[in-house]
């Protein structure tokens, strides 16, 4: 292959991972709550759509990002009340998610004889950094020719690591997360914690999605997510449960999804379906990898309550 | 029992006055006083389902009860989580500890202890622990995780805990249940020491000789009612017994059938547990027809992984099991089963019954595959239902309501439950493991009465059981296992709780 094709394809490999990681990322983060969230799909497309939408009407690009987030938000609320206060089957509530949150970005996209459909944003995201920087070899179109969500991605996965295995706010949200009645009994309130973790697990799919619509492809479709939520939750398997990981993996995922494209410029056919499914095969593959080794499955696996709900009273 | 509120004593640590919880129409806790003074070891004792567990939940905050108050050091609280409880300095080691596993022990530590900054600090902790280990015989490492840990080193983490919060109140429910007679002497010293720097202790029990070993004073609990309060000094064994089970205890001394064949030989049987070590090493057990065999042990010694192998649900690395002259070792579990294997696990929610299924199905589990419940693949509701039925009747399995869940009967009923599917089966090997435990003392009796009889018409049984009263009721003979091996082997007659308290802790005996 080409040098240029393939530092090209890397560094859109780091585009198309970008909505994975935020997604991916904030899924990580309600899991380590105890609490499963299998609606990212439906709050990636049903916060994406509006974020999208903000993107059309208004220049302000981190405020349509903000605003897919509350929204993503929002869904993910649905999901911690039917989950945590009335401890309805996580999977169940997830898949009800999907298929809500899919439901809503179809009627949004319906609504004025589709004029979503043909809209498109007011600005578009820029490089950060000016052409002198993007020029250098290899870093230029690797590390510095991206836009600024890029860059927040990663800041984001660092607070996510450091959050999570540094501060007594992270430590408190792993207790909940392997044993919710230890952490009740030493005073963290179990509830509310699970509450705010899976809204914030809402919040990065939500912002994956405008990051998808009005970032990376500039438009809105319906489907245009094609599966792109229930890759994110692959990641965190794949990941393990730690940031830092989903980093890595997040560039992987995406550089399969860019696979199709470059194969078809060498000329090798391979039908993009197959392609989709790569990012499932390698989890399961990590998955025999690492359970093959007892210490690193004990390291690396799902938080031990993970779809479990917590009643105080009840045994 | 109206129990007249007790006099306020001086240095008065906690009462409780009136306290009544009901858990589904069941009351745990019905109109309970209870007091507790600075400086004393309290033990609370009773049988298991007496309500001794609820009654320290709702001082701990963790319990809310239906009526009742709650004086600390004489000012009314009303404690409406464990977190509150803790910040009034009550604090309690709970039966199923309550650790992060996959945390470190400073992470346990650190958990919702206020004075710890927003960043995890490790040194003053190292340092306070250290001094909290050696003042109290507490000793562990900061740094190891917690499913290290053996279970009496978990529980010495749970009472650093505890200390590391400035509890003063400290509630222990049925603390030595789960360690060696040995460790058990070096809680009760670390006890005394806590109690002695003028904190207030709770020891749940229901071993007599415990309260007499380690108690200032003891409050009897029967059936959610206090039936009972005095020093320890003016009590004696017999009398608490009397309190504890509303009778005179007797040992039931049974008639023996003479052993018949071996029916199930376990051979030189060496397996792995979870852990990848070996959890079994060169077992030799042999069960005659009509026999008892008691497998004796402190939980965690091989005991689990034993049933499991004679079962099939784990795979022996050596050695040869032979039931019945067929050799088994090799055979699924259900070849097993047609051999006439029956088990009743240690776990019955777990792996007894399906606990969503309603209980004709469950009934059903093992029976399914012939006629009359099935005709080829189609299953017959309706003789499902009429076995059911009359096994509810055969076996006393009372609460049943039609198609609801099974998890939803008592522990007492899912038990003759279990024994009603496998005895049905007519099993000539039995397995029971922990056939008794956390059961009410009527249901104690008719599964053991049970368990008497079904070897008295010639089934050959395997009681693995931690309880040694059980063991010494039931067991033709004793085996008692320790780190997977077995220590010794014991007819009935020469087994007594002494020497198998010993060999529970590991030490062999020349002469016994
Ligand atoms: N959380 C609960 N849910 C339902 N029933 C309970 C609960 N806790 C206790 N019980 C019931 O209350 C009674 C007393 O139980 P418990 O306090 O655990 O007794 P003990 O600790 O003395 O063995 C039992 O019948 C038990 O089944
Ligand atoms: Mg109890």
């Amino acid at each position: 292959m080409n040098e240029s094709v393939l530092l090209l394809s890397l560094a859109s490999a780091v585009v198309i991972g970008t909505p994975i990681l935020l997604a991916g990322l904030g899924e990580m983060m309600t899991e380590h709550s105890g609490v499963m969230n299998l609606g990212i799909e439906g709050m990636l497309l049903g916060g994406g759509v509006v974020g999208f939408w903000m993107s059309t009407q208004q220049a302000s690009l981190p405020l349509a990002m903000a605003v897919g987030a509350l929204v993503g938000a929002l869904f993910a609320l649905i999901h911690a009340y039917l989950a945590v206060t009335l401890r309805v089957n996580q999977i169940v509530s997830g898949l009800a998610l999907v298929v809500t949150g899919t439901g809503f970005a179809s009627f949004v996209g319906s609504l004025n004889d589709s004029s979503l459909i043909y809209a498109r944003p007011v600005s578009k995201f820029e490089p950060v950094f000016g052409e002198a920087f993007r020029d250098l070899p290899v870093v230029g179109p690797l590390v510095l020719g991206h836009d600024w969500v890029v860059y927040m991605s990663w800041v984001l996965v660092a607070v996510a690591a450091f959050w999570l295995f540094r501060t007594r706010a992270g430590l408190a949200l792993r207790a909940v997360g392997e044993d919710p009645a230890t952490a009740d009994t030493v005073g963290i309130p179990v509830g509310l914690t699970r509450y705010v973790y899976t809204m914030i697990g809402g919040a990065g799919a939500g912002m994956g999605g405008t990051y998808l619509m009005a970032g990376i492809f500039s438009t809105y479709q319906h489907g245009i997510s094609a599966g792109l939520g229930w890759i994110a939750f692959a990641l965190v398997i794949f990941a393990g449960w730690r940031p830092w990981r989903a980093l890595v993996a997040a560039y992987v995922f995406g550089a399969l999804r860019n696979l199709g494209f470059s194969l078809q410029i060498l000329g090798v056919d391979i039908p993009p379906d197959v392609l989709n499914v790569f990012p499932f095969f390698l989890t399961i593959v990590a998955l025999m990898v690492i359970s093959a080794r007892p210490a690193a499955a004990r390291r690396f696996s799902a938080p031990s309550a993970l779809t479990v709900p917590y009643a105080r009273e009840s045994r | 029992m109206a129990e007249s509120v007790p006099e306020v004593p001086s240095g008065e640590a906690a009462r409780l006055a009136g306290i009544t919880k009901h858990f589904f129409g069941v009351a745990a806790n019905e109109d309970v006083d209870f007091d507790l003074r600075w400086g004393e070891i309290h033990a609370l004792l009773g049988e298991n389902g007496a309500g001794k567990s609820t009654l320290c939940s709702v001082l701990a905050g963790l319990y809310h009860p239906d009526s009742g108050e709650i004086h600390l050091d004489g000012d009314r609280v009303d404690l409406g989580s464990p977190h509150q409880a803790l910040d009034h300095g009550v604090g309690m080691v709970y039966q199923h500890f309550r650790l992060v596993d996959r945390f470190t022990v400073a992470e346990n530590l650190t958990l919702g202890h206020p004075e710890t900054g927003f960043f995890t600090s490790r040194r003053s902790l190292e340092r306070q622990v250290g001094e909290l280990g050696r003042r109290y015989g507490l000793e562990v490492s900061p740094q190891a995780a917690v499913w290290q840990l053996s279970v009496g080193e978990q529980q010495r983490v749970e009472i650093l805990k505890l200390l590391y919060r400035g509890v003063r109140i400290l509630i222990l429910d049925e603390p030595t249940a789960v360690l060696t007679p040995q460790e058990s002497q070096n809680l009760f010293g670390t006890l005394r020491a806590l109690a002695d720097d003028g904190r207030a202790i709770i020891f749940v029990t229901h071993k007599l000789d415990e309260v007499m070993a380690v108690a200032d004073r003891v409050t009897v609990l029967r059936d959610g009612r206090k039936v009972g309060a005095m020093p320890t000094s003016e009590a004696d064994p017999a009398t608490l017994a009397r309190l504890m089970v509303g009778r005179d205890l007797s040992v039931t001394e049974r008639p023996r059938t003479a052993p018949g064949e071996p029916v199930l030989s376990i051979k030189g049987v060496t397996a792995e547990g979870d852990r990848g070590l070996e959890a079994i090493r060169d077992v030799e057990i042999e069960v005659r027809a009509s026999q008892i065999v008691g497998v004796a042990g402190v939980a965690g010694n091989g005991q689990r992984e034993l049933a499991e192998v004679v079962t099939g649900l784990r795979r022996p690395k050596r050695g040869q099991i032979i039931m019945g002259g067929v050799d088994i070792t090799r055979s699924t579990t259900l070849e097993r089963i047609k051999l006439g294997l029956g088990f009743v696990p240690e776990d019955r929610m777990r792996t007894g019954m399906a606990g969503g299924l309603p209980l004709a199905a469950n009934l059903a589990l093992k029976a399914y595959r012939q006629p009359p419940l099935s005709k080829g693949p189609v299953l017959s509701k309706q003789a499902m239902e009429d076995r059911a039925r009359t096994l509810e009747k055969q076996f006393d399995i009372r609460g049943v309501r039609g198609a609801l869940p099974t998890s939803l009967l008592s522990g007492g009923n899912i038990q003759r439950a279990i024994l009603a599917r496998e005895l049905s089966a007519r099993p000539r090997v039995l397995v029971a493991a922990a056939p008794t435990r956390g059961l009410d003392v009527a249901a104690i009796q008719a599964i053991r009465q049970l368990l008497i009889e079904e070897a008295d018409a010639g089934t050959a049984i395997l009681m693995i059981s931690e309880d040694l009263e059980e063991i010494l009721d039931l067991s033709d003979e004793v085996i008692v296992l320790y780190e997977g091996q077995v220590m010794d082997r014991l007819p009935r007659d020469r087994a007594d709780p002494d020497l198998l308290g010993m060999l529970m802790a590991g030490r062999g005996v020349d002469a016994a």
